[in-house]
């Protein structure tokens, strides 16, 4: 076969604020066959999406090429000007970013932007560039093939523009496609559609692909070899069956190990004990909604109806559903900060107000919420110390060197480095992040931490590594969490139960090993499935499920 | 995780040639206000020249003015005015702007809608004679002139302000303050203020250069300080019947007035940057 792609010790810059210099892709070489799909893996920072957009001859702001070469279809694309480089982008090399509804203008009807790369190259006339539009929607099992180009980004679905931004990458014919991370943002199954759209358009071309990813599980599907990439160097390379049976390097072990969470049962002597004891946190009837009206008795949108659930002392409750299923409106809600239109939420046998603002300092110390996403819950502006001991000085009167010695034990309790308190949360990585913002609930010595999809942003390795530290703080001090994720084996790894979301109703409620259960919701079986395996033949093998095979697409 | 090695550092700036020229104006330009009655070679109201619109000599380094007084002495105690009246009616608006502003979004609702609306009516009156009016009424003096001022630049600091703190307050570290039981104050001083405090301070810079024109332009229509003393702007009024005569009288306060408000846009635009090196 000859190489489409062939990557000969591509260096990558970046400048740092201080004019310094900083290799962020040390020397790497690799190279991808005609018609075949290269995965590169790795966590975030280890480079992959730089050299993803090297194949465009492209380097995001401050960064840039510094040497090797770069040929894509016997091109150097490190060489070309930047006149000629735009030359080859949609026809020989083409994109399809990780986020399309932010790569979608608003303002434009799809059918335009989809074919937008045939006008700009002068490919074919628009009559011709629009049937092999439709051609491509129906290929990628969009609906409505002829008629979705004249709708606009919004009346869309994630799953539906990410599909519609494979078909634009694919409009020009391009001989390599570079896909970065395109299901990231998705539900799992909405994950599974996509995949599977793009795995079978990938295979009726003869283009190359390169799939940058950071789950090991959905590359196993689409790839048929394998680069481990960590901190800008290349630390395995092999074919997919290799790499996910037989790892060598230490690094991909790990990715392999974080992949299956091991799952520990309850601690049966706390729950036994806490049995006669009320429930840390009862949650009755609650409903919840947006769009109130004065006069009316409900909200105009319930995203909440009728949810029940309670967690007794020492033991999880995982909350697990599809984006839009009410599981952040159940936990803003029991946190106070919008309130409930119906039903209850008691802490410790006491009822609490419907908003943050008219309960007891008190009882808003006892329960405390961890956040999705740690960049916007840690203050910028201020030293980590800081915010770990606000909580410290605003619920216990701490002030001075009793306050420093504990902000240092709950560094430790986190395992964080304590010199770590002088920093800002914007010199953190993301792990360290979550740690601080864990370490900022802990202070309050809560009895129930609300963990909004704490491990939706991390990358698998570090993802395990919380779970494991919520696991082991758990044991120590006796606290119950609250886990929302979309993620099913997580929910798995820290929870006793799980209460199964779909639409702001509550589907089901069973113990967290048995979610998917033939005997339990049809829907319950269906998030089961779409679990993506490390098994490569996964994916087919969906065609023959009951649910998730090949039904008329929608 | 990864070891890194880890040491509490002073974080280093990053201050342009631009910044520093600006600095170096605005730094002369305060020393001339505190040192005027130690340095000026003359009184504000002495007569020392036989002629009127006097040139440039080693007597008198930037002329005489309408009536043969000292040029160089009576822009030094002018600047007293302009960048004292001024300065204190940027504190005043600003602090009460922000203040108003961050708590309207903070609290939001009825307080939020009172404050907003109250504002945007001052903010509808035309600032030029909003001042004629008052001054015209009330007669002016130093008070005066800087509370006119400070009610004219509040109502833009507020609407600055707000449009700031909204984006602010809707952050998770707010939300997680709130459900902590932080009051308004602690939210505003703590949570949102330095995230805006750059904004902020670029927005002081700003009004400041606004209300010194509005203060010249108020002086050169004969609305501002009153003889003998003089302003810029009334020091510009005063000798406007030197210009035929391109007489250093009328340039040189023109010239002051340039040179500070353009000094103070170029410094807020080249303030010293944090440099944030991760791994450094």
């Amino acid at each position: 076969m000859t190489q489409l792609v062939d990557i000969r010790d591509l260096r990558v810059d970046a400048t740092t604020d201080a004019g310094r210099r900083i290799e962020i892709i040390k020397g790497i070489s690799l190279s991808v066959a005609e018609g075949e799909m290269v995965a590169l893996i790795g966590e975030s920072g280890s480079g992959k999406t730089t050299i993803a957009l090297s194949l465009l001859g492209h380097a995001r702001d401050g960064c840039r090429i510094a040497g090797g070469s770069i040929l894509v279809a016997g091109q150097d694309m490190a060489k070309l000007t930047e006149r000629e480089r735009a030359k080859l982008r949609g026809t020989v090399v083409s994109y399809v970013p990780q986020s399309a509804a932010a790569a979608f203008n608003p303002s434009l009807r799809v059918m335009d932007q989809v074919i937008e790369i045939t006008r700009i190259h002068r490919l074919m006339p628009r009559a011709e560039a629009e049937a092999r539009a439709i051609a491509l929607f129906r290929a990628l099992s969009l609906p409505e093939p002829e008629r979705i180009g004249a709708r606009y980004p919004h009346q869309l679905s994630g799953g539906q523009l990410q599909r519609l931004a494979a078909a634009m990458a694919l409009i020009g014919n391009p001989r390599l496609v570079v896909f970065d991370e395109p299901t990231t943002a998705l539900d799992v199954t909405t994950q599974i559609e996509v995949l599977r759209a793009i795995k079978s358009v990938m295979r009726g071309t003869s283009a190359g692909g390169v799939y940058v990813s950071h789950d090991l599980a959905i590359v196993a599907q689409v790839a048929d070899r394998i680069v481990v990439l960590k901190n800008g160097e290349v630390q395995e390379e092999g074919l997919t069956a290799q790499i996910l049976s037989a790892p060598r390097h230490p690094y991909t072990k790990a990715l392999l190990a974080a992949f299956r969470p091991e799952t520990v049962p309850a601690q049966p002597a706390v729950a036994e004990a806490a049995s006669a004891a009320p429930p840390v946190l009862e949650v009755d009837d609650v409903s919840a909604g947006y769009g109130w009206m004065p006069g009316r008795a409900m909200p105009l949108i319930r995203a909440v109806k009728n949810v029940s659930f309670q967690v007794e002392r020492g033991r999880n409750i995982g909350i697990i559903g599809e984006s839009g299923c009410g599981k952040s409106t159940l936990a803003r809600t029991i946190a106070g900060i919008m309130p409930a239109c119906g039903g209850g939420i008691s802490l410790e046998g006491q009822r609490l107000a419907p908003l943050a603002a008219q309960r007891s300092r008190e009882q808003l110390r006892r329960l405390q919420i961890v956040f999705q996403s740690a960049d916007t819950a840690l203050n910028p502006a201020k030293q980590i110390g800081e915010i770990i001991g606000r909580p410290l000085t605003f619920y216990k009167g701490m002030r001075g060197a009793a306050r420093e010695a504990r902000v240092d034990q709950l560094l430790d309790m986190v395992q964080l480095p304590r010199p770590l308190k002088h920093r800002h949360a914007a010199e953190l990585s993301g792990g360290q992040k979550q740690r601080v913002n864990l370490a900022r609930a802990l202070a309050a010595e809560p009895s129930v931490i609300l963990c909004d999809e704490i491990t939706s942003a991390l990358d698998t390795v570090v993802a395990a590594a919380i779970i494991e530290l919520l696991r082991e703080l758990q044991n120590g001090l006796g606290l119950s969490y609250v886990f929302i994720s979309h993620d099913l084996p997580t929910v798995q790894a820290i929870c006793d139960e799980v209460v199964v979301m779909r639409g702001g109703e509550k589907l089901e409620q069973c113990p967290a090993m048995q979610v998917g259960d033939p005997s339990g919701h049809p829907y319950s079986q269906l998030l089961m499935a779409s679990v993506p395996r490390l098994d490569p033949t996964w994916l087919d093998g969906l065609d023959s499920h009951p649910q998730l095979g090949r039904a008329p697409p929608g | 995780m990864r070891p890194q090695v880890l040491t509490s550092r002073r974080p280093s700036f990053r201050f342009n040639l631009v910044g520093w020229v600006s600095l170096a104006i605005i730094l002369f330009w305060a020393l001339a206000a505190i040192a005027a009655p130690a340095f000026a070679p003359h009184g504000v109201g002495d007569m020392v020249d036989d002629d009127y619109f006097g040139p440039i000599s080693w007597a008198l380094p930037l002329g005489s003015d309408y009536l043969g007084r000292d040029m160089l002495s009576r822009i030094m105690y002018g600047t007293r005015y302009t960048v004292g009246i001024s300065l204190a009616a940027v504190l005043i608006a600003c602090t009460t702007g922000v203040v108003l502003g961050m708590t309207a979004a903070t609290a939001g609702g009825w307080l939020d809608t009172v404050l907003s609306r109250g504002l945007d009516a001052l903010s509808s009156i035309p600032s030029k004679l909003f001042g004629l009016v008052v001054v015209a009424a009330v007669g002016s003096s130093i008070p005066v002139l800087i509370m006119t001022l400070a009610v004219i630049y509040t109502p833009g600091a507020y609407r600055f302000a707000r449009a700031l703190a909204v984006n602010v307050s809707t952050m998770d570290f707010v939300t997680a303050a709130r459900i902590r039981g932080e009051g308004t104050r602690y939210l505003i001083g703590a949570e949102i203020l330095p995230n805006i405090i750059g904004p902020v301070f670029a927005d002081i810079g700003l009004r400041f250069v606004f209300i010194v024109l509005l203060l010249s332009g108020l002086s050169f229509l004969g609305l501002g300080v009153q003889p003998p003393n003089a302003d810029w702007g009334a020091l510009v009024r005063e000798n406007i019947g030197g210009l035929p005569f391109g007489a250093p009288a009328v340039m040189a306060p023109s010239l002051a007035i340039a040179s500070l408000t353009i000094s103070v846009n170029l410094l807020i635009d080249n303030l010293p940057r944090k440099i944030r090196d991760r791994s450094a």
